[in-house]
């Protein structure tokens, strides 16, 4: 977190990004979210307008994509709300990049049931490809984040990298999902542990198991 | 009117107190760094903790909590002892040991509530955080490490100052208060977060490392940048005025001053006059106080002398004037410097009737040509208040950037009398609507024209309680005008009277607006205290005392009559005015009448009782009828915020505001 910074606004900055405005799509898309809102209130809109910049910008450089101070400054503008308001919002929520990301985004959760499970296996093995907080790698393909749970511990360790979450890691799995990411394919989201389809038990249920097949009450057991 | 019982005493509190309120009411002290009673509620620092049942059994924020009824409060029990002194070593954990190279050391929060209630030691051994520090501009100095986050700059900023530019980025220990790119705050009132700041992050930087506070002799003062007469507290030390604090007047100021009001002092000590000067052979040339009156006496003016006020004046001074130019027969006064001739026979006509306090709570408000920003800053903070309250506000004039919304009418005096028709609804279906006429409208038949609105929609009634609404309003400029109009120094065709007259010796009372050009005959004797523009024309200049170095009755906008008192010595050979004038008399050889300031005082009393009273001087209801039509594009008349009186134009750190603020120059900052 305390590695968060604003890309400082410099005037390649400004040149890249100062004329930044909606594409045709988004255009319309932005009006029905600020539609959503009560008349006098469209200011609430900022969240998801930022988060559709971010794609917006992500979709220009083929990236999760970033906001720039301009492209701020734009969203400012659209809601007719002071830039500093902006700023604030998009700085306070970790999921809105403030700086350049590179290709992939990966967010590697390090919180106690992953670290449990061997998230710094999946940490080691980001890091042999020259991934390091905050930095972008030399060729622009990985940018890396450790973060605080991200609501997955029944399929630790997990990644998320950009939109999708990479599940029941191990060092060998996570290096799978990154190669594929590398050669531009496009790998199975969700849980990479081929015997599990989503988060439901590994081998036989172990509680609840008269349950499995019809309602059984439990309650006289008790 | 819940009954809550606070420490075992009971009490009654008002309805909608919170929790904070009513054990201040009981007389209990409770710490707090965001709360403040001039801003919303954040409830972010905790340091106000008390024990409150019915309730969770755990401390509870008091200034966010509503008094209700049956509470009872504890302020004094272990678990809120222990509270404080835990929500006191956290904020410490983060906050600098560095109190003896802070500017807040003696006058702080923190400092002063971790000896009260923290528990007087650290058990903290880790890395603290540190944060870069944020430029805020040429008032504004930052020590961001300092911070503990109580958002009150934020919350002045976007709430009474209506500029959103403060902000706090990132979250959690990593937040960060800062303006957006760093930019300098950019309004009128910004250095009042100063004040706000319970810590030494936000100090102020022309005053930095100058002094402590407890070296600091404080005298109460009365502001003079500009006509609301702002109650300062003036910090000096020695013969020299370091800085200039609001003083609480809710009726005036609230706490706020204008940047201006709290920064122009430092001109006080540059450009001075002080020695007398004589014009020889078209050079001004040194000069002792003897040949200067000789000087002036010799020429024997007889009844042929005028007297012209400066904006900055007391009314002391304007009344020793006026008693001398009286004792040799003349009655040529006049303080509106740049030659408006408005109406003056009726001063309620001239006055801000509603008074300062009660604008806030108007519901409809024509302003017509007043830049009240830059005008009267504080008042901008009232007009944000009633728009806040629910008031329509309509404005006529050119153009600027309000903080509290408004439309526009255009810039043609004529709207005057042909109001669009919502507007003319919404003024005479309000239930107290108010007109505030600036000093751009007031020369130009503005002044008849809005009385004519005033009768055509009846500013002056009585409300459904009973009580007198006068909504009909004259903002002035400058501190010494309702003062001036209450001594006589009007004349009816204004200063070209003056002009017409040709006297033969012409006192002007720091009166640097004038253009002495037309006095071309006249020997101008210049009584003021900086080397401005009118001691370059000036063929005698007498050298005075500013606002800090005399005592004197100010009277404010809205007729209200101050006293201020002395904070320093003039420099060099200045003396107070009244002395100069009294000496001068005595170099006619005519009697004014007055040998002490005392003496001044009671005959300015016994001339108009008024000015004897503090308070709201009564002018009256009644105003006259007005009429006409005027037509033509108004402007108004300060250029440059920063740049309005002999003061600030001395001032470097006013220069510098309005180099760097308004002209748009660029300072390098110096490495830190």
């Amino acid at each position: 977190m305390a590695d968060r910074y604003i890309e400082p606004d410099t005037p390649e900055l400004r040149a890249r990004w100062g004329n930044f405005t909606w594409t045709e799509a988004n255009a319309a898309k932005a009006k029905e979210v600020v539609a959503r809102y009560p008349e006098g209130r469209q200011r609430s809109a900022v969240m998801p307008l930022l988060d559709l910049a971010q794609r917006q910008v992500g979709a220009e450089l083929n990236t999760q994509g970033w906001l720039p101070i301009p492209v701020m400054e734009f969203l400012a503008e659209y809601l007719s709300m002071p830039v500093i308001r902006v700023v604030e919002v998009a700085s306070f929520y970790t999921m809105y990049n403030i700086a350049p990301i590179g290709r992939f985004h990966v967010q590697v959760c390090g919180t106690t049931p992953c670290m449990l499970r061997g998230s710094d296996d999946i940490i080691a093995a980001c890091k042999s490809r020259g991934m390091k907080k905050g930095h972008i790698t030399g060729d622009g393909m990985w940018s890396f984040t450790e973060v605080e749970c991200m609501g997955n511990c029944a399929s630790a360790p997990m990644v998320q990298i950009n939109d999708d979450n990479y599940e029941d890691l191990t060092a060998e799995r996570m290096d799978a999902v990154l190669d594929a990411l590398a050669r531009g394919e496009s790998p199975k989201a969700g849980t990479q542990d081929p015997a599990r389809h989503t988060v439901e038990p590994v081998g036989e249920p172990t509680n609840l198991a008269a349950m499995v097949t019809a309602n059984h009450d439990y309650r006289s057991e008790w | 009117m819940p009954k809550v019982k606070v420490d075992g005493v009971e009490l009654e509190v008002p309805a909608g107190a919170t929790v904070l309120q009513a054990c201040e009411l009981a007389g209990k002290e409770i710490p707090r760094f965001c709360y403040h009673e001039r801003l919303s509620i954040a409830g972010n620092c905790r340091m106000c903790l008390v024990e409150v049942k019915p309730g969770p059994p755990k401390p509870q924020a008091s200034c966010a909590l509503p008094a209700a009824e049956g509470q009872e409060i504890r302020t004094d029990s272990e678990m809120v002892k222990k509270a404080r002194e835990g929500v006191m070593e956290f904020l410490l954990i983060n906050h600098p040991l560095d109190c003896p190279i802070c500017d807040q050391g003696g006058e702080c929060d923190l400092q002063d509530q971790s000896v009260a209630y923290g528990r007087g030691g650290s058990r903290y051994h880790e890395h603290k955080r540190a944060v870069t520090e944020k430029y805020m501009g040429p008032l504004i100095k930052t020590t961001m490490t300092r911070c503990i986050h109580c958002t009150r700059c934020v919350r002045f900023s976007e709430e009474v100052a209506g500029v959103d530019e403060i902000g706090a980025l990132y979250r959690g220990e990593s937040m960060q208060i800062t303006t957006y790119l760093e930019k300098a705050a950019h309004h009128e009132m910004s250095a009042n977060v100063i004040d706000l700041c319970p810590v030494g992050a936000l100090t102020s930087r022309p005053y930095a490392f100058e002094a402590r506070p407890w070296e600091l002799k404080k005298t109460l003062g009365i502001d003079v940048s500009d006509a609301t007469g702002a109650n300062i507290r003036i910090d000096s030390r020695g013969r020299e005025v370091l800085r200039a604090l609001p003083r609480n007047n809710d009726d005036v100021n609230e706490e706020w001053i204008s940047d201006k009001a709290r920064y122009q002092v430092d001109g006080l000590t540059k450009r001075r006059l002080d020695k007398p000067y004589l014009r020889r052979d078209g050079k001004l040339v040194q000069a002792t106080w003897n040949e200067a009156f000789a000087a002036i006496a010799t020429l024997n003016p007889g009844n042929s002398i005028a007297a012209i006020a400066g904006d900055m004046v007391d009314c002391e001074t304007m009344f020793a004037a006026r008693a001398l130019v009286g004792a040799l027969g003349s009655t040529l006064l006049e303080g509106r410097q740049t030659g408006m001739d408005y109406d003056t026979s009726s001063l309620a006509a001239v006055n801000f009737n509603t008074t300062l306090n009660g604008i806030e709570t108007a519901d409809a408000i024509l302003i017509v040509g007043s830049m009240v920003r830059w005008e009267a800053p504080t008042v901008n903070v009232r007009l944000r208040k009633a728009v806040k309250r629910g008031a329509k506000v309509f404005l006529v004039g050119p153009e600027w950037e309000t903080t509290f919304g408004g439309e526009f009418l255009g810039d043609d005096l004529s709207a005057l009398g042909n109001l669009p028709q919502h507007v003319a609804d919404a003024l005479s279906g309000a239930k107290r609507p108010a007109v505030i006429l600036g000093g751009a409208a007031l020369g130009r038949g503005g002044l008849e024209a809005a009385l004519a609105l005033s009768a055509q929609f009846n500013l002056v009634r009585t409300l459904e309680d009973g009580s007198a609404w006068n909504g009909f309003n004259v903002l002035h400029m400058a501190a010494s005008r309702m003062g001036g109009l209450m001594l006589g120094y009007a004349q009816k065709g204004g200063i070209a009277d003056l002009v017409a007259a040709k006297p033969k010796v012409l006192i002007s009372l720091g009166a640097d607006e004038v253009d002495y050009a037309k006095f071309a005959g006249s020997m101008i004797v210049y009584i003021g205290h900086h080397g401005d523009k009118a001691a370059h024309s000036a063929d005698v200049v007498l050298p005075a005392s500013a606002y800090t170095e005399k005592a004197g009755t100010y009277v404010n906008t809205e007729g209200r009559v101050q006293f201020a008192d002395k904070a320093v010595f003039a420099p060099g050979d200045a003396r107070e005015d009244w002395t100069i004038l009294r000496a001068l008399a005595d170099a006619f050889g005519v009697s004014v009448g007055f040998d002490s300031f005392d003496a001044l005082r009671g005959a300015m009393v016994a001339a108009v009782p008024a000015l004897g009273t503090e308070g709201l001087a009564d002018y009256g209801s009644a105003l006259p009828a007005g009429g006409g039509s005027p037509v033509g594009a108004i402007a108004y008349p300060i250029k440059d915020f920063y740049m309005t009186n002999p003061v600030a134009r001395a001032s470097e750190t006013m220069q510098r505001c309005s180099a760097e603020l308004l002209h748009g120059v660029d300072f390098a900052e110096a490495a830190e």
